[in-house]
């Protein structure tokens, strides 16, 4: 039994919906009643069946559309895409994991089959059937970081390790929230996450450093980062900003269910055998608030950390003008009886 | 400059003589003040290996005390734009253990920078400092158009007319700092421009 894709749009008529399986399977990001920065990695393990860890590389109803959205940024804006001449061999160690993993999870969706250098890999959702000898990028329609993730979910970025850092040489960025790959590319684990507020103070950023350039091939880690997004659009770049910007001013109380979705980032970061490199797969999920709230205990909570979020972090996560609309809608669905810990739904 | 920065914003130094056979300095109008000072501390002989490739503007002033320190080679163009080809050549020819030193405006320092990137130097290892104005190179994030001479915050990009606040996130890559739409989300809101990188 496969996957059902749905065929929907994240732009013009956001026909994009999650259905009920989806809505219980969202990676609700907040375990308790408030939230703030914190370096909350752990080991990305396989999580319980049924949920978005039930396998490493998560594929699910949405993957057919988000890839035909990919294409579409990339027709209007190849920049989105970058690769510097030294991480070539990065794409390909990106190439082999994401196709072990999606062969492994869906074997009934993708199938990969190696002789020697001889590969094929058929995609089955998107109509895909290439031979082609790894390594030979000649072999291959796009350059193999491209290649593969023009096939895969959420937005990918290769770091390169040296100087004790990592840095930000390589990326595939189609669905990013407000950073510009094209600008950052180049750039040092701190450069690059120079413009987040509060948490260089805290030390966020060496802790999370000295982790990350840790991490052991075959140990990947992960992490839960969260925004908020009017409409199910996957595109909010800065580069468009002039574009969807607008689009936080629609939101009345009559709207709020429909138009407000809860963004959250799952971000791994896996060792890549040959080149040393990081890659850090960053997976988009959204969720509208008339579908969070089918879930009572997410509902009481949402209202809870949107409240009494800090002032600087609802400026920087975008919230500022729609927050009072959206805290009293929530309001009327918390009637303050306590929540269970955790994340997921009761 | 801006009262509170951030990690991407450059940080300048201060000049001084490094060991080395070769150098070669890069310097736009007070920028020159930051070499003859060097020159103060620098060990005899330093300059008949340097060469001095200077941009001063259209007052023309510290030529001649830049001259004077006698480099085995020095040029003086008319903007960087037309000094870049000389640059990029003593680059691309330079041997092990040339040291680079960068003065002036954040424009021209960024930009030799970048040049020199290009060459395969490591940025940490190239002498800066900062003088003179504090105008600010800026890419528009929508249109990509770079905006030179950038005093004023917000300022409006000269390619797409969008009206960009200019923040203090930097590319050397790009050699310059980031605008974005300032009144993105209602176009009606426009804040006073205010004169603060002179």
């Amino acid at each position: 039994m496969g996957i059902t894709f749905r065929n929907e749009t994240f732009r013009n008529d956001f026909t994009f919906r999650n259905s009920p399986e989806h809505i219980r399977r969202f990676p609700f990001p907040f375990h308790e009643d408030s939230y703030m920065y914190a370096v909350n990695i752990e080991p990305h393990v396989v999580g319980p069946k049924g949920s978005v860890l039930e396998n490493l590389i998560d594929v699910d109803e949405h993957y057919v559309a988000e890839m035909q959205d990919r294409a579409l940024v990339l027709a209007e804006d190849p920049l989105r895409c970058q690769s510097l001449p030294h991480m070539t061999l990065a794409g390909w160690d990106l190439l082999e994991l994401l196709m072990e993993q999606q062969a492994l999870g869906y074997p009934e969706h993708f199938t990969l089959t190696r002789d020697g250098d001889r590969w094929r890999w058929i995609n089955r959702p998107l109509g895909i059937d290439d031979t082609f000898t790894f390594g030979d990028v000649s072999t291959l329609p796009y350059g193999p970081m491209e290649y593969i993730t023009r096939q895969s979910q959420g937005d990918f970025c290769i770091l390169d390790q040296r100087d004790g850092n990592l840095w930000m040489d390589a990326g595939m960025v189609t669905t990013q929230a407000d950073w510009s790959l094209d600008f950052d590319i180049g750039m040092n684990f701190f450069e690059w996450h120079a413009p987040v507020p509060l948490a260089h103070e805290k030390g966020i950023f060496v802790r999370a450093l000295k982790f990350l350039t840790n991490i052991q091939q075959g140990k990947p880690a992960r992490r839960l980062n969260w925004t908020m997004t009017i409409n199910p659009r996957l595109d909010t770049s800065p580069e468009n900003y002039h574009k969807w910007g607008p689009d936080r001013t629609t939101v009345t109380p009559e709207n709020v269910g429909d138009k407000v979705h809860l963004r959250v980032e799952l971000q791994s970061f896996w060792r890549l055998p040959r080149s040393n490199g990081i890659v850090f797969p960053i997976r988009c999920y959204l969720i509208k608030m008339d579908e969070l709230v089918t879930q009572p205990k997410w509902a009481r909570r949402l209202h809870r950390v949107i409240r009494d979020l800090p002032e600087e972090l609802a400026t920087y996560k975008g919230l500022k003008r729609y927050r009072a609309t959206l805290v009293e809608w929530l309001s009327k669905l918390d009637d303050g009886s306590p929540t269970s810990p955790g994340f997921g739904p009761d | 400059m801006a009262a509170k920065s951030i990690i991407s914003r450059p940080v300048y130094g201060t000049l001084s003589p490094q060991p080395g056979k070769h150098h070669l300095f890069v310097a736009d109008a007070e920028g020159a003040l930051a070499i003859t000072d060097l020159a103060a501390k620098a060990p005899d002989g330093f300059f008949a290996g340097a060469h001095i490739i200077f941009i001063p503007g259209h007052d023309r002033k510290h030529v001649a005390a830049l001259e004077a320190l006698k480099p085995a080679q020095f040029y003086q163009g008319p903007s960087f734009a037309s000094a870049l080809p000389r640059l990029k050549h003593t680059l691309a020819n330079a041997h092990m253990g040339l040291r680079l030193y960068l003065a002036g405006t954040e424009g021209l320092i960024g930009q030799a920078m970048q040049a020199a990137l290009e060459a395969g130097i490591d940025h940490t290892s190239i002498q800066t400092e900062h003088r003179g104005s504090l105008a600010r190179r800026v890419q528009c994030v929508h249109c990509k158009g770079i905006t030179e001479n950038v005093t004023t915050q917000p300022a409006t990009c000269s390619h797409c007319g969008l009206l960009l606040l200019v923040r203090d996130h930097y590319s050397r890559r790009l050699a310059a700092f980031q605008g974005v739409c300032i009144n993105a989300e209602d176009r009606s809101e426009i804040p006073p421009t205010e004169e603060i990188f002179r």
